[in-house]
């Protein structure tokens, strides 16, 4: 494999502690990325920077190398805002430079601050919400009916579900036995105007997805041996697609923007940047 | 034109893998034989454009030509963005079908009507968009869609149009048809109104003596330039024709190109609806009524242009 200077090359598993090395240093990157563009988004990017890193940790089968290999899983980011949290776990895992991503939201750059397909790694891109779930049931569909080890994995978010076109696509999965389809939920509980419980409520949601015939399992999605344990047992159900819902804390990993509302909105200052590396760095020692 | 649609697309998907049909529940009477011998390239989604829309580009991203199908606005207002996101932006080979372009489904409502869809589709950049004139167009253009080019719409009447084109014709995406040639005006049609205006001029030819070129425009997108240009220099003035909005369809691409080139027509007319609501229902051509009367229109384009209409009386 070429060495793009990418901390984790490779598509071999990698271990817990280095997932969770991977998962820091998605979450110093999104911030360092956000402040420097000021850039909304940061609190879902700290949210699922786990989630994404045990998935380039070995789950699905992609080669940086060759990034458009045919055989590859497709990851589709429905939560295409939290774009500078993908785009570094693309780059620490050697699709591209690391240096790329202080383009992040540039003039000129292709890394722009919802998902773009233009850049490696990419598959589909994404930006307004309630759309990946549905490219992930045409790519499951396409390979099962072409008998292709292809499978979708779909990172969504739970805001995300107020969108009707996310239990279309819902309605369509199980009803055509799309095991090789896992949805990935960031339930951080706080959506864009407010808490989820308050906007629009979504509990019993875990029963939800069940009443609609998907395999579901509920896990803490920052404990990467929960988050490794699930990914690897899918599907969850003979015949069935999975969906893990991923209990999280918006913007974890630093104290002041957790479970914060504005975190969705507001970048990192110099001062808070400095802050809010030094907690991922003291966490970690 | 369903038919033709129907019948060419279940032949090259035959010869075709690729090709591969996705309906949101309609087809009724129509899908049978190919959802029968080509399970395997068909899929019904329920009453689900949106997902139809998002599965389709799914498909096209592994190597399929998709057409998606359904009727009226379904399959491209309300699941407009996905076409432009996850089909337009990502430049995939699906192909939009819809049933029941302008008035077709007359009577059954304003909610059935699809007379803006030529203007929505016209915004998203790649997209073709072709409106066939009778069902050899509808045919043609629908095998020419078995191809890898990209993202397309094309809008389609029912069933039972008149065949205007009485002998073989070479159909090129892109490229104007002419149904007949001559100089004191040119007619552009787009979709089912074509036999509709061929037998308007053909009137005013018995009548008038008016010798109208009617071009058949079946794509609107990209739109034939030089059928536009020539039209303009070297015919009397400019009528199109459509069962469309004149905001934004038809009317409007061939306004804009000829601006945009710096060439002003001796007259011009869009034909189509005007930008009101219509609440009252009625047959097709009942409803037709409030585009105005293609005739009229013509007779006064060509007095604009300084024609000498009364030329046929005096002779």
């Amino acid at each position: 494999m070429k060495d793009c200077g990418a901390l984790f090359p490779g598509i071999a598993m990698r271990t817990k502690n280095e997932s969770e090395l991977l998962a820091r240093q998605i979450r110093i990157d999104s911030l360092r990325m956000t402040h420097r563009a000021g850039a909304s988004h940061v609190g879902t990017c700290l949210s699922m920077a786990d989630i994404l890193a045990v998935l380039y940790s070995g789950i699905v089968r992609v080669d940086a190398a060759s990034p458009l290999w045919a055989n590859r899983d497709r990851v589709i980011l429905s939560k295409g805002h939290g774009a500078a949290a993908f785009y570094s776990a693309l780059a620490r895992t050697g699709f591209f430079p690391p240096s790329e991503l202080d383009t992040f939201c540039q003039d000129g750059s292709n890394l722009m601050g919802h998902v773009s397909h233009h850049v490696a790694g990419v598959d589909f891109s994404t930006g307004s919400l309630g759309h990946g779930l549905s490219l992930g049931c045409g790519v499951a569909l396409g390979s099962k009916r072409a008998n292709s080890p292809v499978r979708a994995f779909v990172v969504m978010s739970d805001g995300e579900c107020d969108e009707g076109s996310v239990w279309e696509a819902a309605l369509f999965a199980p009803h055509h036995r799309l095991s090789n389809l896992v949805a990935i939920i960031d339930y951080n509980k706080i959506q864009s105007f407010g808490k989820v419980e308050d906007v629009l409520r979504l509990e019993p949601f875990a029963a939800k997805w069940a009443a609609f015939n998907w395999g579901v399992r509920e896990i803490d999605g920052h404990d990467h041996a929960e988050l490794f344990r699930a990914l690897a047992s899918t599907p969850f159900t003979v015949d069935r697609p999975s969906i893990i819902i991923a209990h999280t804390i918006k913007g974890k990993g630093v104290s002041f923007m957790e479970d914060t509302v504005e975190w969705h909105y507001r970048s990192p200052n110099p001062e808070q940047l400095q802050r809010a590396l030094n907690e991922l760095t003291e966490t970690s020692t | 034109m369903r038919t033709a649609f129907i019948n060419n697309l279940t032949q090259a998907a035959k010869v075709d893998p690729r090709v591969f049909l996705i309906t949101a529940d309609l087809g009724f009477s129509v899908h049978e034989p190919f959802r029968d011998f080509l399970p395997g390239q068909y899929l019904n989604t329920g009453v689900a454009e949106q997902n139809m829309t998002g599965i389709a580009a799914g498909l096209a991203h592994l190597g399929k030509i998709v057409f998606t199908y359904s009727i009226a606005n379904f399959p491209t207002l309300r699941c407009f963005e996905q076409i432009r996101n996850d089909v337009c932006y990502h430049n995939l080979p699906v192909r939009i079908v819809s049933v029941g372009g302008g008035l077709t489904y007359s009577t059954q409502g304003y909610t059935h009507h699809g007379i803006e869809d030529i203007g929505v589709m016209r915004t998203l950049p790649g997209m073709i968009i072709i409106a066939p004139g009778d069902p050899v167009e509808a045919a043609a253009a629908t095998l020419a869609l078995c191809s890898d080019i990209g993202p397309a719409y094309l809008r389609l009447g029912k069933a039972g149009e008149p065949v205007v084109h009485a002998n073989p014709i070479t159909f090129k995406i892109g490229r104007a048809l002419t149904i007949a040639d001559g100089q004191d005006v040119t007619l552009i049609s787009t979709g089912g109104t074509l036999a509709f205006t061929v037998e308007t001029s053909e009137a005013l030819r018995r009548k008038q003596g008016i010798h109208a070129r009617v071009l058949s425009m079946h794509t609107v997108k990209p739109i034939d330039r030089d059928a536009v240009v020539r039209a303009a220099m070297e015919t009397g003035g400019i009528i199109t024709v459509e069962e469309h909005r004149r905001t934004s369809g038809l009317g409007s691409a061939v306004a804009d190109l000829l601006l945009n080139e710096g060439i002003r027509p001796s007259a011009f007319r869009s034909f189509g609806l005007p930008d009101t609501l219509h609440t009252k229902t009625g047959t097709a051509a009942y409803l037709r009524q409030f585009a105005g009367n293609l005739e009229t229109e013509i007779l006064q384009v060509l007095k604009h242009a300084g024609f000498p209409t009364s030329r046929a009386t005096q002779q």
